[in-house]
């Protein structure tokens, strides 16, 4: 059986998953599978469902609850077109307005269906080509400890990343500022995607499934850095200009 | 004339909180300001030990939420000071006592009759902190020049830019000038440039506050006696509007690299 297309975005309070029309349980399945294929990318984060027109009980509300937390996602919105659904969702606890506290913040992620979602990859996993690049999603403010960003697309950061805070990424990351927390580019499987930073000094830094720490030198005075994955390891180069080619 | 409504918070434990607000109410008060001092650490009070005022409570703030006594039997009136009074939490009760909009609601009855109320904050991020911002005016977060702490305030500043709550002021405290010296400890540059929020004070590390706190007689009563009191003296002065420059005790080249950042923060 062929799995419905999913569709998956960056809000300002976590991810979006849309699931496309037919069955609950095949869109339970698909759903399984697409979080089976990039576990690091959804794991620790916040999940709203737009399960679209399909009325739904608090029963099968409940499955897709505890289908996300096996893998270590929190289901807290779920959309939907149909009031019984919402009603159901409702009394689950569950938020059905993604209407954000302060809307129109420049920072804040795009609110519209305009942007072009990635679509599912189906039960395979993804590597390599990975999924297509979708668009960027900038922030203009410091991430402070305790605040994680996630993105399927690719993510530009106006400030700091403290210690303390992650942003994770499909695509590649730019911080116009210090990065001393947790950044993971490629998280969705794209070893291609780079992390640029004007002093990269992370806690730990990722591409797709690998994982680095940084040197313990302490450098006086950091300069522009690219990290990428270079013979399967990740690698950090001092940035003299020139553009970048897919390394992956 | 409204009091501002300041709300001293730090995430981490045990950086300083509570005597930084008793030192800076005695400062203040000192300086002919109208103050309360308010312990909104429900469940674990300990402003009034370290005012030395233990002994006179009666009614407390959850008395006053929960109606069993009116404001202002509620207030402990320190008689060292004329302007300076106490609002005790409860001991027996524990934060779920108390809701963001009681303490709004108190704050607003003090504004009326003081210049200053300052709010000690339960450390953490939950309930006890909720409430404590919600009348805030102004936040003032205090930290360590060491790495637990000063990533704690981050996360506490991270939720009040959220909330849209402050502006924050920092205030780096137990600094010891000789381990900044030999390069031990974090300086306060890397400290201020992490967080990113205006300096309003450094106190350094003292052992005259461990003997003033369990005497319960607050170093600022003596300012000139030594230099965390000097330091608690200059934070009232910054937070009446003076322009005191900060305590040196720190190397040459740190300290205009500082500056240029308050500065350049401040504009």
């Amino acid at each position: 059986m062929s799995p419905e297309p999913i569709a998956i975005k960056g809000i300002r309070q976590g991810l979006l998953v849309t699931l496309g029309e037919g069955d609950w349980s095949a869109g339970l399945r698909a759903l399984e599978a697409r979080l089976g294929a990039s576990p690091a990318f959804f794991r620790g984060g916040h999940v709203a469902l737009d399960v679209g027109a399909r009325d739904l009980s608090r029963a099968e509300i409940e499955d897709a609850r505890v289908l996300l937390a096996r893998h270590q996602v929190e289901l807290w919105a779920v959309v939907s077109a149909n009031p019984a659904t919402e009603a159901a969702a409702q009394e689950l606890g569950l938020v059905i307005d993604l209407a954000p506290p302060h809307p129109r913040r420049p920072e804040a992620a795009p609110e519209g269906g305009e942007e072009p979602p990635i679509e599912g990859a189906g039960p395979e996993p993804v590597e390599g080509a990975g999924p297509e690049p979708v668009e960027g999603l900038v922030v203009r403010r410091t991430l402070r400890s305790g605040q994680s960003l996630r993105h399927p697309g690719h993510v530009v950061v106006i400030g700091d990343v403290n210690p303390g805070a992650e942003v994770i990424a499909g695509g590649d990351i730019v911080v116009w500022g210090r990065v001393r927390g947790l950044v993971h580019a490629g998280a969705l499987g794209d070893e291609g995607a780079v992390i640029c930073a004007l002093d990269l000094a992370p806690t730990q830094l990722r591409v797709a499934g690998l994982i680095a720490r940084s040197p313990e030198e302490h450098r006086h005075k950091p300069v522009p850095e690219v990290a990428m994955v270079r013979e399967g390891q990740i690698v950090a180069v001092p940035w003299h200009g020139g553009s970048l080619g897919r390394g992956g | 004339m409204a009091a501002r409504v300041i709300t001293i918070s730090s995430g981490k434990g045990g950086v300083g909180k509570t005597t930084i607000v008793a030192n800076l109410g005695v400062a203040l008060a000192m300086r002919g300001q109208r103050v309360v001092v308010m312990d909104a650490d429900v469940g674990l009070r300990n402003l009034d030990v370290m005012l030395g005022l233990e002994n006179r409570i009666v009614y407390d703030l959850v008395d006053v939420i929960e109606g069993r006594c009116r404001l202002r039997q509620a207030l402990v009136h320190d008689k060292r000071l004329s302007e300076l009074f106490l609002l005790p939490a409860a001991q027996t009760r524990d934060k779920s006592a108390v809701q963001p909009a009681d303490m709004v609601r108190v704050c607003e009855s003090l504004r009326e009759q003081h210049d200053f109320v300052l709010i000690d904050s339960a450390a953490g991020i939950e309930q006890g902190f909720r409430y404590a911002i919600a009348p805030a005016d102004e936040i003032l977060i205090v930290t360590n020049p060491e790495v637990a702490a000063v990533r704690d305030a981050d996360r506490v500043i991270g939720l009040l830019e959220a909330e849209e709550k402050g502006p924050a002021r920092l205030i780096i405290n137990r600094i010891k000038p000789d381990m900044v010296r030999r390069g031990e400890m974090l300086d306060i540059a890397d400290v201020v440039e992490l967080l990113a929020i205006d300096l309003i004070g450094i106190v350094p590390e003292d052992s005259a506050i461990l003997i003033a706190t369990n005497r319960g007689e607050p170093l600022a009563f003596s300012s000139d006696s030594s230099s965390a009191g000097r330091a608690f003296h200059n934070i009232a002065r910054r937070l009446l509007g003076e322009d005191v420059p900060f305590l040196t005790i720190r190397e040459t080249g740190v300290l205009g690299r500082l500056f240029r950042f308050v500065r350049s923060e401040g504009d």
